[in-house]
């Protein structure tokens, strides 16, 4: 069965065919060519295709693409500015050194700052409970966690603290 | 430093510009015109015959082009997954090699052995269809772990293996030991289990399989640590493809831990079902799948004895390994629990005889192989357990009975009895620097506060060293290695000054188009961003052997430096020509060129030019161009070494242990980006962690059955199960005899961490007469633990 559904998608609003079982995190990656949102499990445990939608962080693999319907989604390739500009929290983790092999990435940084969205200053302690959801298996959260620290203050108009050296 | 972008610095990773933006090309990202998907159906029994397989209905279903058995791939001639590393016997026979297809030809071996592959026009497809075969199996006892497997009376998992065994292997001098043993005043002892894990890099495998007719060439993208090494021994032994034939990518590389350095049959069957179909096959892991067919890591039981004089002095180290190869020989199982285990039962004390014995066995369990640290996390595990048991014996505090058997820095090279020659090493100074880190002298004091509260504290600590960058290729060989160890790269200088670099090593995670970087822009005084590295595709790079066990530095970086001395040595050359100087009076810093005494002097990239554009050029004596390429093979392992202490605090009431801090002294040899460096001692110590307090594969005894097939079961460490960490790392003992004095950072985190870790777990339960819990340390295990023990305490 096939269900037409129209979505905005970092800006640009898109209108496809697509089967009903379709889950929005293939719908980016498959129809949309949007490969920076990942998949790295089968049961909505690692976080791997966390995107925004509608301004809160949703897994995608545990949504169908019907469901979104309507929706406004902000993927990791939608984050940065129009002109290349990071996204404070992009910056931070760069900075920081919050990223190995990058794929738990795209993930980790939209949880990120939607943690930040809904408590601008969180403690060391409310970041590891806020990234629960997200596995990261090169990292070992340490630098992470510094990562979303310094985004945290970035994005509430601070500068971003430089990695100490 | 000359360079701000060179040895030393903290450079801020340049891959990161993609993977931040979502730019990154992983092998699942990529899509070929006119592909087709393929689904992997494998065996839901451990141990089976396949009687037979009906294919009729999944053939006719929607998208369906082609489904594919063990038998298709026989007709044509596809041949066995080769192993790597040829152990032999005690006695000298060589080791049990039963033959391991891509897909089961006529019995499933383990839950997820490839039974059936059906390639259609969509994944939804593929998979809907492989519903719709109909494999008839005849059920056998399954054989689901080490100790079933050694059981006389167990089922054969190859008919032609008898009693299960792989291979008998021992290192060592036996008599030496035993005669250690029968003067020893103390002995302290061990069994334990060290836990199977699932690597689980967070990128699931995936492979594409192309054929061009036009030329007859085979593509394979693959999430591979070594794109050589899997062209070498898909193209050569599996399908008999010559390499000018084949071509490997390994693109972006979602993490790999040892789990991607191995010769997937997945691999072989997409490379040789993209002829057959006629278009782009693609492959890609869910999670499950990963978790039932990724080679595994670990599964060891030991018995261990340590022998002792009166004053805790080490006498001898007898152990006693079985080791799980699963199913089928993967890639380098074998090598594990041999070369790479009992060759650093030595650790870091100067222990005089060693003996070791290891037994390999099969079961109906998915392959096991190479872990991040591989074979030394688990030599690590055992003697830094058994040392705490001695001091906990021999009432010693457990830093001085390591101090007292410290192989000491003025021993160096030391040779131990189980055949490393260690170069280097300062293990007091690591020690030295770590305690006062974590205040060991106010432990006391800490441990009464706890108590107050109710609540057990420990401190355990691993004094560890490891072995990197395996070497050198002829004595490996001779050892039984299948493969050469060196490695490979090219400095291509382009006619205006910027650099291409191509090196054999593979980066998924470790930042090497940062780090080599580094080194050629501090080597010849230009920017870094004129220099890119290029890795992971065999029709770009010279012949390599890819990124496993911490080497890429280490070997991948002094080919490097090997072919940066050629580039070296021609451009002075031309330098002596431009400037009309002998060759003797150029002298060379940062990347300019000089004639003694003079200011006279040329840049790399004036050099360069002049090398492409060569109208004032010695032709009679050079070539043009600027292009140079070396293979490094290193004369020994790095070992680098330090000591993870880590402190606990155990909750009686929940079994609960909550790290309160980890620190890590390494010592890795020079440094040449402390922020990375300082990143894989993290992530090496989550995962050294998870396998002490959370992570643990289980296989049903009964049916073989993988019980932990998803992170629903099986216990991934999280960013709120784990602290921060304080990390250190010294530079006295650089390595002697690479060119950059490197050891490798990869494992070690992992290496010194569980032993760390569950050291602590155990001296905060001391108090209750426990010596020894096994991995994971979950909390019920350690309040299973506590109610055991706590009459025992009470009658007290
Ligand atoms: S892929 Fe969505 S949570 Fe893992
Ligand atoms: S950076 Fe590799 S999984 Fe997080």
């Amino acid at each position: 069965m096939a269900s037409t559904v129209t979505l905005t998608v970092n800006g640009t609003t898109v209108t496809r065919e697509v089967e009903e079982r379709t889950l929005l995190v293939h719908f980016l990656r498959d129809i949309l060519h949007l490969t920076g949102t990942h998949i790295g499990c089968d049961t909505s445990q690692c976080g791997a295709c966390t995107v925004h939608v509608d301004g809160r962080s949703v897994k995608s693999c545990t949504m169908l693409a019907v469901q979104a319907d309507g929706s406004t989604v902000t993927t990791i390739e939608g984050l940065a500015a129009p002109d290349g500009t990071l996204h404070p929290m992009q910056a931070a983790f760069r900075e920081h050194h919050g990223l190995q092999c990058g794929f738990c990435t795209p993930g980790m940084v939209m949880s990120a700052v939607d943690l930040v969205r809904a408590n601008p200053t969180p403690s060391e302690t409310e970041i590891r409970e806020g990234l629960e959801g997200n596995i990261c298996r090169c990292t070992g959260y340490h630098n992470i966690v510094k990562a979303v620290m310094a985004g945290a203050e970035a994005m509430n108009g601070g500068t971003l603290k430089a990695a100490a050296e | 430093m000359a360079n701000p972008n060179g040895i030393g610095a903290p450079v801020r990773r340049r891959e990161d510009a993609r993977f931040l933006t979502g730019r990154g090309s992983y092998t699942d990202d990529i899509n070929r015109p006119n592909q087709t998907f393929a689904y992997m159906l494998r065996s839901p029994h451990a141990h089976a015959d396949i009687i037979s397989i009906d294919t009729a209905d999944a053939l006719v279903s929607p998208g369906v082009r082609h489904v594919f058995t063990g038998a298709d791939m026989a007709a044509d001639g596809v041949n066995s997954l080769p192993c790597g590393w040829l152990i032999h016997n005690k006695d000298g026979t060589p080791m049990k090699e039963p033959p391991h297809y891509p897909i089961a030809r006529d019995r499933a071996r383990y839950v997820g052995d490839i039974v059936a592959v059906v390639v259609a026009e969509s994944r939804e497809q593929a998979k809907d269809a492989a519903e719709l075969i109909v494999v008839d199996y005849a059920e056998r006892p399954a054989v689901a772990s080490i100790r079933a497997a050694l059981d006389g009376t167990a089922e054969l998992v190859h008919d032609d293996v008898p009693g299960n065994v792989c291979y008998d292997w021992h290192l060592g001098d036996k008599a030496a030991t035993d005669a250690a043993f029968a003067r020893a005043a103390h002995v302290a002892t061990i069994d334990l289990v060290n836990n199977r894990l699932v690597p689980n890099a967070m990128e699931p495998r995936a492979a594409i399989g192309e054929y061009d007719p036009a030329n007859g060439e085979h593509t394979l993208t693959t999430t591979s640590q070594n794109p050589h090494v899997i062209r070498l021994l898909m193209g050569a032994f599996v399908l008999g493809i010559p390499e000018h034939k084949l071509r490997v990518v390994a693109p972006d590389v979602g993490g790999g831990f040892g789990s991607k350095i191995f010769h997937y049959g997945e691999e072989a069957i997409v490379t040789w079902a993209a002829k057959k179909v006629g278009r782009p096959v693609k492959w890609t892991a869910e999670r499950g799948e990963s978790f039932l067919s990724d080679a595994h890591g670990r599964d060891h039981i030991s018995h261990a004895e340590l022998a002792m004089d009166a004053d805790g002095n080490f006498l001898g180290l007898r152990v006693k390994t079985d080791a799980n190869m699963g199913a089928y020989l993967s890639t380098f199982s074998t090598s594990i629990p041999t070369y790479l285990y009992a060759t650093l039962l030595a650790g870091q004390y100067k222990t005089p005889a060693i003996y070791a014995e290891v037994t390999a066995v099969f079961t109906n369990t998915a392959p096991v192989d190479a872990y991040r640290g591989a074979g030394r996390p688990e030599a690590c595990f055992l003697i830094e357990r058994l040392v705490d048991i001695a001091a906990q014996k021999l009432g010693m505090d457990p830093t001085a009975l390591r101090r007292r058997n410290f192989i000491p820095k003025e021993a160096m090279p030391y040779l131990t009895p189980v055949a490393l020659q260690y170069d280097t090493g300062d293990f007091a100074k690591n020690l030295d620097m770590a305690l006062p880190m974590v205040d060991y002298a106010g432990f006391a004091a800490r441990r009464a506060e706890s108590a107050a509260r109710g609540k057990l504290r420990g401190i355990g600590f691993a004094t560890y060293i490891e072995a990197c960058g395996i070497a050198p290729s002829n004595i490996a060989g001779a050892l039984g290695a299948r493969a050469g160890l060196y490695e490979s790269a090219e400095v291509r200088f382009h006619p205006t000054g910027s650099v291409s670099v191509f090196t054999g090593s593979h980066s998924h995670g470790q930042g090497h188009e940062t780090t080599f970087a580094q080194l050629v822009a501090d080597r010849f005084g230009i920017p870094i961003e004129n220099v890119d590295i290029i890795h992971g595709d065999t029709a770009k790079i010279p012949f390599g052997m890819g990124t496993y066990g911490s080497r890429s530095l280490a070997v991948g970086g002094s080919a490097l430096v090997k072919a940066m001395d050629k580039v070296e040595r021609k451009a002075r050359k031309i330098a002596a020509h431009l400037m009309e100087a002998a060759e003797t009076d150029i002298e060379v810093k940062d990347g300019r060129f000089t004639v003694a005494g003079t200011d006279k002097g040329v840049t790399i990239g004036d050099i360069a030019l002049a090398a492409y554009v060569p109208h004032n050029f010695p032709l009679d004596e050079l070539e043009p161009g600027l292009d140079e390429q070396a293979f490094y093979d290193p004369k020994n392992f790095t070992y680098p070494n330090g000591c993870h202490i880590c402190e606990v605090e155990i909750d009686p009431d929940t079994g609960v242990t909550k790290i309160l801090n980890f620190t890590a002294v390494d010592d890795f040899g020079r440094v040449i980006n402390p922020l990375i460096v300082e990143g894989q001692v993290h992530g090496g110590i989550v995962q050294g962690i998870g396998q002490a307090l959370y992570e643990n594969c289980v296989y049903d005894e009964e049916t073989g059955q993988l019980l932990t097939g998803s992170y629903m079961d099986y216990c991934m460490p999280r960013a709120d199960d784990v602290p921060s960490f304080t990390v250190a790392y010294h530079e006295d003992a650089p390595c002697t005899h690479n060119p950059l004095g490197v050891k490798g950072c990869g494992e070690a985190g992992t290496i010194g961490a569980a032993a760390a870790v569950i050291n602590a777990v155990v001296n905060a339960l001391s108090d209750y007469g426990i010596t020894h819990i096994d991995m994971p340390a979950t909390p019920e295990k350690v309040w299973r633990v506590i109610h055991a023990h706590k009459p025992a305490m009470a009658a007290e």
